[in-house]
């Protein structure tokens, strides 16, 4: 890439405009000529050829079919494209649903709706060639292997379907003809914002043929639309829960969204069905009555049959199946992990209904939204607080008696257990539990890991293998007593399913990330606490919500980074971090920088939104501040896509250590977090306000219980031994290292207090100690020290920081100074 | 009577002889945990338990252990390892990470070390890191990518705990109580120090991941345990190979125990200092006169070893310095006394040193002023006597400011022992005013 920018390359149209827009002052070519100086070679690539177009990453250009080519009011050149996906580009998740290898050379025909179609000339490297196979056909052997690829299958974002026979011989075509003008392929009207281009599309006369043009012009009529629908689900959802707030109605987008590419996906399924051209009829509205005639069907879907474990075969959940089934009008795909996702999802709906049923249990948590991870969150709180209280409460009862309904969620017991169970009764508070349980398993099991760690839409480049931890030789021991699972629960690596007393900046930071997301602009918030206090736990909390979110479509898909300041060896190593996890290349910082400007300064088409979190960024601080100026300084270019959310203690970290260009790019939505004392941690809260303390100290407590008990019948964890955790780990051990002193380092202490008093000053020479020391010495009647014999006592009470001391090569000259106050002193010593 | 007995069988004895020496001295020097604990057993227990935890149950910790130098952290938790590997599921369960403050000095040294330790460098071939930064974040990846029930778990041991703080932002140390805090691999990160302030110097956010758990240890004994400690050291072990020998000698322990000048020496000892160390270092030299024909140790071995290890050191030397030399410190000593510690200079010291020679010019030979100089060089090179600035080229040897390193008591006892001391200057010693 490098070599193609020093080299100079001029691109110029190739011919007369085919037409001209007077009132845009737009005009279309039929092809264009780049000229490379240096090789000079001229090559015209024309409408219909395929072409090789700039990524990200340098050896990885992405393939596209030239659809058009025009030049706007700003003298830009401009080409709008029809893209094609490797198999890099793919989701891994996703990946493994093609159930084959996939050979480099061969590209997906893309019908994903988030990618930017319009894209700047200047990013064309050359044109290659595309050619279109059938699903069993093997891959022709070619020469050069650079230059050709072939395509098979299309992607539209969630599954792989064969090539419709239209595109397909589409494709052929535009190859046969090397740069034949297929009038079907370039109905896209040229108006520059780009949500209404679309719209004007259906308008135009052009009939659009393609399966491919349909969903994009359903797209754009549903997005067009996207505002009174919104507006009606939201109306709905209040009528539906009464007792949703409004802030947290954030999904009802989210929903319609979904609904919209829902809508989309049937009628291409449809379409593909009948494997018909049917012309669409060009008016947005009426199409937009079919889309809501099928949205609006009768839940009629059988789909229980057909699905793997057919679970809700109760009426009571066929009941609330039906009343959620708008969001998930997604069962006639057949794709059968896609319906397990949608399983999932209705089945979490379920359990936060049972669990509003459930609400007059336990009167601490208030189903406050329909929002499921919300939902989650407080019933998650529910169970701590309980667990908790049980803990402060002293009650004499057993842990799984006292909480039953909590608690026993907690026992492992795998999902299907727990639906299986016939009881009625008893499933609405199981049911609750849950999901909580699954993920509170999936901390063993790997399949939470499997989950986080492919950051979706990253495609992993084969690198070094990383290597492991090698793997322990003996399975981990389950958890046996009721102390040691509690213990598990309390460790701090558990929480982050559990965020109490978060649930506002929670919302905050959604809403904010999910309207950036949805707004396809970038944005920063810089979130401040003291540590513990859940900063980053809550933001991972968000992140894992828009990625469930964007799993299931609600979202547009992004892409996930975060980095750590503390982390890094070199603030200037967040370039390279940052670029190794967007784009998998490996170099150096100065060139990361580079990069990375150029990526997010340039329209990058394909690009999906980076959310990077950047936590301890007071570590990034550099003289210059030009790491953090970029980081800041990313977002408000226009082109961007970047959200970042930056984590640091300190609250005045924009006024304090940024100069101002630094800081005036800090978007100042300080999301101030706050330690709410809630009952679980009002005792902590008065030591500190560290939620990490607070847990720490419960473990401990449970340990000093299974200590005391281990003679005895096992017994509950008592107020006693809460007090006995935070005594051990807050107490001072200065005044315990005294009194376990030798006789002659307490005299030493107690000259060292005399020549205070008698100089007046706060510190002394070893010198004048000795004096003093001698003469104590000799009202107790005890052999005198020798200086070597006092040098040892002071340095090794100066070992243990009870004395401040010089370098001792100033031997007798040595300054000595308390490190504690002379009261503790006193103290300590008058009670011999 | 004793004393012919030993003699009969001292040709018997070469071999028990030097068997006593060498398990006695493996013993003082610390070089296995064969010794016991003493009253830690607290300590131990929660220990034991914590780290047992991490391997059966794979649940990350973090610790530290506290106390004064030579107070058993080491060995507490070399005995805890012991007996941890000897449990089966224990030793095949556990990687061990030794680091120490002062070997691994910064955090690059530090993480190369463990990568080496953890047989990382195995997997990554021949390729040597390239910097700081990859090592870090490798190190990072690697531990990111276990979990709980199936990596195997970890013991991170920090020696020296107090000198990683000082490491640029205190990365290693945020890094493995992250990851001790969170769902990665499991991790005991267990730190030795001796500062009873080492929270403190913890940064916030560092703080905030350790755990709090900390294990103080305190010499907590008092003298009668401290004399049942000494006979436990002094004793040999029940499988000595000669055994009439080993209970003749642990009969003699058991009496110097009980003899009334050891018990005031091993007093004096105890009030000096609860360390073990210094106990150790006495009895060593106790040991050292074992021989054939000398085979049990006396009374008198005990006391010699202490007067030895009791010996002031500056005042040792003055033993040894010419006439001369012992009146320029006198000198010195008289400025001291007249200018209430104020630094001087030679020139100053040899004025004081002229008038005592103008006084008692009969009984000491004037020495030339080079002489003079010469002697007072030698005293600096003894650092008795020290520059308080460092000399520079143009300041003249003669009027660098100076201080004494010793004090007029230290001075008065060594011209005490003096050997052949003439009187006028002891005299002149006692009193600058002795010529009136």
């Amino acid at each position: 890439m490098n070599t193609r920018q020093q080299s100079k390359i001029i691109y110029s149209w190739y011919g007369k405009p085919m037409s001209s827009d007077r009132k845009l002052r737009t005009s279309r070519y039929k092809g264009i000529l780049i000229t490379s100086e240096r090789s000079r070679t001229e090559t015209c690539i024309q409408l219909g050829n395929f072409i090789l177009v700039e990524g990200e990453n340098a050896d990885q250009p992405f393939v596209a079919q030239l659809l058009d080519l025009y030049e706007d009011g700003g003298q830009q050149k401009h080409a709008v494209v029809q893209w094609f996906s490797h198999i890099t580009e793919i989701p891994p998740n996703k990946r493994k649903l093609l159930k084959r290898e996939v050979s480099p050379q061969e590209v997906f025909f893309d019908q994903v709706s988030g990618y930017d179609t319009d894209i700047a000339v200047e990013t064309i490297i050359k044109s290659v060639m595309v050619i279109p196979l059938h699903l069993g056909e093997e891959l022709p052997i070619t020469l050069n292997k650079e230059q050709s690829f072939y395509v098979k299958q299309s992607w539209d974002g969630k599954c792989f379907k064969a090539l419709s026979p239209d595109t397909f011989s589409k494709l052929k075509e535009a190859n046969k003809k090397g740069g034949g003008i297929s009038n079907s392929f370039i109905p896209l009207d040229i108006t520059s914002p780009r949500k209404k281009e679309r719209e004007s599309v259906v308008r135009s006369a052009t009939k659009p043929k393609n399966v491919e043009l349909e969903i994009e012009s359903k797209h754009s009529a549903s997005k067009s639309s996207l505002a009174k629908e919104r507006h009606s689900q939201r109306v709905a959802n209040g009528m539906r829960t009464p007792t949703a707030r409004k802030k947290l109605q954030l999904n009802s987008p989210t929903r319609s969204s979904k609904g919209r590419l829902l809508g989309c996906e049937v009628l291409e399924l449809l379409d593909d069905d009948c494997d018909a051209v049917a012309p669409l009829e060009p008016s947005a509205t009426k199409r937009k009555v079919k889309f809501t005639g099928i949205l609006g069907s009768p839940p009629k879907m059988p789909c229980a049959n057909d699905k793997p474990k057919s679970m809700f075969d109760t009426a009571e959940h066929w009941q609330t199946f039906s009343d959620t089934i708008r969001l998930s009008p997604y069962s006639k795909v057949k794709d059968s992990s896609e319906k397990a996702k949608n399983l999932n999802r209705k089945y979490d709906i379920i359990c936060s209904v049972g669990h509003q049923e459930l609400g007059s249990q336990s009167p601490v948590l208030t189903p406050r939204s329909r929002r499921i991870c919300v939902q989650r969150t407080s019933a998650l709180i529910a169970e701590q607080i309980s667990v908790l209280n049980t803990l402060e409460l002293n009650q004499e009862e057993d842990f799984l008696s006292s909480s039953d309904s909590s608690y026993s969620s907690s026992s492992e017991e795998e999902d299907d257990d727990v639906l299986c169970t016939p009881e009625k009764k008893t499933k609405s508070s199981r049911m609750l539990s849950t999901p909580k349980s699954s993920r509170r398993s999936s901390v063993h099991t790997p399949a939470k890991t499997l989950k986080k760690t492919p950051l979706p839409g990253t495609p992993k480049t084969p690198r070094n293998a990383t290597p492991e931890i090698p793997r322990r030789n003996h399975e981990a021991q389950k958890p046996v007593s009721i102390l040691e699972e509690a213990r598990l629960r309390l460790h701090v690596s558990a929480i982050p399913e559990c965020l109490p007393c978060r649930e506002e900046e929670f919302q905050d930071i959604y809403n904010f990330v999910e309207s950036k997301l949805i707004d396809g602009t970038g944005g920063c918030m810089y979130i401040s606490g003291v540590p513990g206090t859940g900063k980053t736990a809550t933001v991972r909390e968000v992140i894992r919500c828009l990625q469930q979110a964007a799993e299931n479509d609600d979202l547009p898909s992004f892409q996930f980074v975060e980095i750590n300041g503390m982390k890094l060896t070199d603030p200037h190593q967040a370039y390279v971090q940052i670029l190794e996890l967007l784009t998998g290349q490996k170099v150096t910082a100065t060139h990361a920088a580079v990069l990375l400007a150029k990526l997010f300064n340039t329209p990058g088409p394909k690009r999906k939104t980076a959310v990077l979190v950047v936590d301890e960024l007071d570590l990034l601080w550099t003289r210059k501040q030009n790491v953090m100026y970029n980081l800041f300084d990313w977002p408000t270019q226009k082109h961007s896509k970047l959200i970042i959310l930056a984590i640091a203690n300190t609250m005045d970290l924009p006024e304090r250590i940024m100069m101002n260009r630094v800081a005036s790019r800090l978007n100042r939505l300080n999301t101030e977090i706050l330690l709410q004392t809630c009952r679980v941690y009002f005792q902590v809260a008065a030591l500190s306000g560290d939620a990490r303390r607070c847990l720490d100290i419960c473990r401990r407590a449970t340990e000093i219980c299974e200590f005391a008990s281990q003679k005895r019948t096992p017994e509950i964890v008592r107020m006693a031994h809460v007090t006995e955790a935070i005594d051990e780990m807050f107490s001072s051990p200065y005044i315990n290292a005294i009194r376990n002193a030798s006789l002659h380092e307490q005299i030493f202490l107690k000259a060292i207090l005399a020549e205070f008093r008698r100089a007046g000053v706060e510190e002394a020479t070893v010198q004048q100690v000795y004096h003093q020391h001698v003469a104590l010495c000799r009202i107790e009647g005890m052999q005198s020290p020798t200086i070597s014999e006092i040098m040892a006592i002071c340095s090794r009470l100066g070992a243990c920081r009870l004395l401040l001391v010089e370098s001792s090569n100033k031997y007798l000259h040595m300054r000595v100074r308390l490190n504690i106050s002379q009261d503790d002193v006193m103290y300590a010593l008058k009670e011999e | 009577m004793s004393k012919r007995k030993s003699k009969e069988s001292s040709g018997a004895n070469g071999e028990c002889i030097s068997q006593v020496q060498k398990i006695l001295r493996e013993r003082f020097c610390h070089r296995c945990a064969t010794g016991k604990l003493f009253g830690i057993e607290h300590q131990y227990r929660h220990l034991l338990e914590l780290l047992k935890r991490t391997i059966v149950h794979g649940e990350s910790n973090s610790a530290l252990i506290i106390g004064p130098r030579g107070s058993g952290k080491t060995a507490l938790l070399n005995h805890v390892l012991k007996e941890l590997t000897e449990m089966k599921q224990v030793r095949e369960n556990l990687l061990e990470v030794h680091l120490n403050g002062l070997l691994q000095t910064n955090d690059k040294v530090a993480l190369k070390e463990i990568t080496r330790q953890l047989h990382l460098e195995n997997v990554v071939g021949d390729k040597v890191f390239g910097s700081f930064a990859e090592n870090l974040a490798f190190l990072l990846e690697a531990l990111r990518k276990g979990d709980r029930t199936s990596s195997c778990p970890v013991l991170f041991i920090l020696d020296e705990f107090d000198l990683f703080v000082h490491h640029k932002n205190q990365t290693l140390l945020y890094n493995l109580f992250d990851i001790s805090q969170s769902a990665q691999t499991p991790v005991t990160v267990i730190g030795l120090t001796c500062r009873q302030d080492i929270l403190e110097l913890l940064e916030k956010r560092v703080k905030s991941r350790f755990s709090h758990r900390q294990i103080y240890l305190t010499n907590s004994f008092d003298f009668k345990q401290y004399i049942r400690i000494f006979k436990e050291q002094l004793s040999l072990p029940a499988g000595f190979p000669d055994e009439s020998f080993a209970q003749k000698w642990n009969k003699n322990v058991q009496h110097l125990s009980e003899d009334k000048t050891v018990q005031d020496m091993l007093q004096n000892l105890f009030r000096h200092t609860k360390d073990l160390r210094s106990l150790h270092s006495l009895l060593m030299l106790a040991v050292s006169n074992v021989t054939v024909h000398h085979p049990l140790i006396t009374a008198s071995d005990l006391h010699e070893a202490s007067k030895q290890s009791r010996m002031d050191s500056k005042a040792n030397i003055v033993h040894g310095l010419s006439v001369l030399e012992i009146c320029l410190i006198i000198a010195m000593k008289h400025l001291n006394d007249v200018y209430e510690g104020e630094p001087f200079n030679f020139q100053m010291v040899y004025n004081e040193f002229q008038k005592f020679i103008q006084r008692k010019a009969h009984c000491m030979y004037n020495f030339e002023k080079p002489v003079v100089m010469k002697a007072f060089e030698h005293l600096l090179q003894l650092e008795l006597v020290r520059p308080i600035e460092r000399p520079s080229v143009r300041a003249q040897r003669e009027y660098l400011l100076m201080k004494l390193l010793l004090d007029n008591n230290q001075i008065m006892d060594a011209l005490q022992a003096y050997p052949n001391c003439p009187t006028d200057v002891k005299q002149w010693a006692a009193s600058s005013l002795s010529w009136l």
